[in-house]
């Protein structure tokens, strides 16, 4: 129900945080999470929700990783 | 989105100077204004002649040295972007690239433009200035003139209209025409998809990016591809709809279907990041200067070659192709007819841009 | 294990034929953009879920949204999915050829700054969505209690999943997995899931958004159900955490309350709805907004939001129903379920 997506966090003002995704700058509020400069949020409708763990692009290279043989 | 208007820029220290009821009223007001704004930048020798309309001799429309007529192109467009000045442009550069463009896709030399300019009471007239500015810098750089115009004041808040007609001349036995395409021709699009929508967006919703509209008129391209000696089929630009839509249009007119590689589409990351953020798909954003071509498939690679070293398509990349030319009795209009096959190398219909294409959450 | 691997595993699957929801709108979405259909075995079926507001959301709240549009003074703001979904006298892109102020916005922040800066104005928000956005519209109230604005309020359509879930379980027992919304259960986290699981003996699997995360997920569920497990994971750890994120549902808990709400096609689901606590000042009045437009004579969009059938099954489908010229509301939009699978019909 949701498009929400990674963005890196350039700076941290109060509760909002200047947020880069790839070249576009967006003002995000910070309310839900606490990051830190050049992590990575996870942003949706303004507001960020959760802290990513890892680069989206790194993720997805390890998905099927430890997925289990087909019985 | 009308709060969202392009906040004007104001003087310091000084009231700007604005269009109001006046500036219409077709008396000195609107004499000062024709001399001190259009006549300073519009002047040609039919312009200046001042009179109701413009009268041309139809023997430039000729190909003198084989003495045969060719055709006249004429094409329509009106502009009502706002903000009115944009980073890579403004609704000047717009007007004139957007009717240039529409004559250009038909294989026709440009020769003429007309303007009428719709103005809201309120139009800071430093504004207007630089738009005209803009519109002759551009009809001068293209190597038409502007040959007749029109204003008119109305109630409001300081917007801008523009229409402007373009006419140009086709050379005696050239066919381009969405209609002409043939199973195995390549299709090639000039560049990155998505730059001035995006621009846009950007400007209305102050997303701070380096995303520029690539506002530009395409004649390098076109001219380089029919100088070769190319046979090609039909050209496009890409405006509103996006690739999507203009692929489904020429689909449509050819009675053909087509195939698309997802992995061959340029979108810069910018362009895709604004994407990502407003929930958009680059395949339905409008560019105001990219086009394809579709081209027989034993041209394309020189095709290809030569269109690379233009300014207007060094990004350019062949997308995709004709895959079947349909037989029989006229297909439903339900049938998709253009197919995508995806990054991960599925497939998908890639079906024209249904209503407005707006920005969701989900 | 390799991406071409996983692709081919699931390509030739030759089992029995599977029945997986793809629960969330968002889901439905990527799965169409990325074409997974056709790289995987059709003996795998992948079913629209209830989890997309422009679906589920009945005509009575858009005619309570197009009231406030069409007030004097008032401003209706609305994410771009809500506009084109039909009220009673159509939907609020319709009503704004007759004087609605309906306007887009793209979050609710934005909505508190534009009361802040035209306090002459009353901002009324249609505050749609599920777990994922609910926190946000908590913020910006939260913002404008603060700084004292007056002029806001909310219209809120908002629904929670495991209600929904529960019934699917219970009205839909032949669904035999389910990929489950990444980014509500970023709010949420697995326990909701590991509750279905245990209870209904099926597979619930997190999954993100892009194909890869699809992929790995039906991978999941069809291994599992193969090994004859019924367990709920989480493939999207790099957003989901096991407990979800504390803050956002304290935030919940702190301005909304639970009440029955009403999905089109479900019906009245008991406490599968958010509403801002009795007395709110901020409510514009979203209790009870439960009516809904007669769906005309062949339209199966009930049994389409449900998974009970594809929207291609719909006798109307593609033939008296079509994005240009919808004939139920879940093609109106092209957002919703049969607008999505119109897009991906057959060449």
């Amino acid at each position: 129900m949701c498009i929400a997506i990674p963005g890196k966090v350039i700076s941290l003002e109060n509760n909002k945080a200047k947020v880069d995704f790839s070249g576009n700058t967006v003002t995000v509020n910070t309310g839900l999470v606490d990051p830190r400069p050049g992590q990575y949020v996870l942003v949706h409708a303004g507001c960020a929700i959760e802290v990513m763990e890892k680069e989206k692009a790194e993720e997805l290279l390890e998905i099927f990783a430890d997925l289990e043989d087909f019985r | 989105m009308r709060h969202m208007v392009q906040k004007q820029k104001v003087m310091k220290g000084k009231d700007p100077m604005r269009i109001t009821m006046a500036h219409g009223g077709g008396g000195k007001d609107s004499a000062d204004l024709m001399k001190n704004i259009f006549g300073k930048y519009f002047g040609n020798e039919i312009l200046d002649k001042m009179e109701d309309a413009a009268v041309i001799d139809p023997f430039l429309l000729c190909d003198m040295e084989n003495k045969k007529m060719g055709k006249l192109a004429c094409s329509t467009d009106s502009f009502v972007v706002t903000p009115l000045e944009f980073p890579g442009g403004d609704i000047g550069k717009l007007c004139v690239c957007g009717t240039l463009n529409d004559l250009l896709m038909m294989g026709a030399k440009p020769l003429y433009i007309t303007c009428g300019f719709i103005m809201e009471e309120g139009l800071e007239t430093d504004l207007l200035e630089r738009i005209v500015s803009s519109m002759a810098e551009t009809a001068k750089e293209a190597g038409i003139k502007i040959i007749a115009g029109d204003t008119k004041v109305i109630e409001g808040s300081g917007g801008l209209y523009i229409n402007t007609t373009g006419m140009g001349h086709v050379p005696n036995g050239r066919d381009i025409s969405a209609a002409n395409c043939r199973k195995g021709d390549k299709i090639l699009l000039s560049g990155n998809l998505g730059e001035h929508h995006a621009c846009i967006l950007s400007a209305r919703m102050e997303i701070e990016n380096g995303i520029r509209s690539d506002c530009a008129f395409l004649s390098d391209v076109t001219e380089t591809l029919l100088d070769a000696g190319i046979n090609v089929r039909t050209m496009r630009d890409v405006t509103r709809g996006g690739l999507a839509t203009v692929l489904n249009e020429i689909a449509e007119s050819s009675c053909c279907e087509m195939v698309i590689r997802e992995k061959d589409i340029p979108v810069s990351p910018d362009v895709k990041g604004l994407t990502d953020i407003l929930g958009l798909d680059p395949m339905y954003m409008a560019n105001e200067g990219k086009m394809i071509a579709v081209i027989p498939e034993e041209e394309a690679e020189t095709a290809l070659d030569s269109v690379k070293k233009t300014v207007h398509g060094k990004d350019a990349v062949i997308i995709g192709e004709v895959s079947e030319i349909l037989k029989g009795s006229a297909t439903s209009d339900t049938d998709a007819r253009v197919k995508l096959i995806t990054h991960l190398g599925g497939t998908r219909v890639l079906d024209m841009l249904y209503g407005e294409g707006l920005p969701r959450i989900c | 294990m390799e991406t071409a691997t996983v692709i081919e595993n699931l390509k030739n699957y030759d089992g029995p034929e599977l029945k997986l929801m793809e629960v969330c709108g968002t889901h439905t979405a990527s799965i169409f953009k990325s074409g997974i259909r056709s790289m995987i075995s059709p003996a795998i079926k992948l079913i629209s879920g209830p989890g997309c507001p422009v679906c589920v959301t009945p005509a009575a709240y858009i005619d309570k949204c197009a009231e406030y549009a069409m007030k004097k003074g008032h401003i209706l703001l609305t994410f771009g999915d809500m506009m084109k979904v039909p009220g009673t006298d159509g939907s609020l892109s319709d009503l704004k050829g007759s004087g609605a102020s309906a306007e887009l916005m793209y979050s609710p922040f934005e909505a508190v700054e534009r009361a802040a800066a035209h306090p002459e104005t009353m901002f009324v928000v249609a505050a749609v969505g599920f777990e994922t956005t609910a926190p946000a519209y908590a913020l910006a109230i939260e913002d404008a209690k603060k700084r004292g604005i007056k002029n806001l309020k909310f219209i809120t359509a908002l629904k929670t999943i495991f209600p929904a879930l529960s019934w699917i379980c219970e009205n839909q027992p032949d669904i035999d997995g389910f990929i489950c919304p990444g980014h509500v259960s970023v709010i949420i986290g697995i326990r909701p899931y590991e509750r279905l699981a245990a209870k209904y003996k099926k597979p619930f699997v997190i999954a993100g958004f892009e194909a890869e995360h699809i992929l790995a997920v039906i991978y999941d569920i069809v291994n599992q159900i193969k090994k004859g497990e019924a367990r709920a994971k989480n493939l999207y750890e790099n957003a989901v955490r096991e407990q979800g994120n504390i803050k956002a549902l304290d935030i919940i808990k702190k301005y909304f309350e639970e009440g029955p709400a009403m999905w089109r096609g479900l019906g009245t689901i008991e406490r599968s709805g958010l509403y801002l606590k009795k007395d709110s000042p901020f409510d514009a009045g979203s209790r009870g907004l439960d009516a809904d437009i007669k769906l005309p004579g062949e339209c199966r969009c009930g049994d389409v939001i449900v998974g009970r059938i594809n929207p291609d099954e719909c006798p109307m489908f593609a033939k008296g129903c079509r994005p240009d010229a919808p004939y139920g509301p879940c093609m109106v939009s092209g957002e919703g379920a049969c607008g999505i699978w119109y897009r991906n019909r057959k060449l």
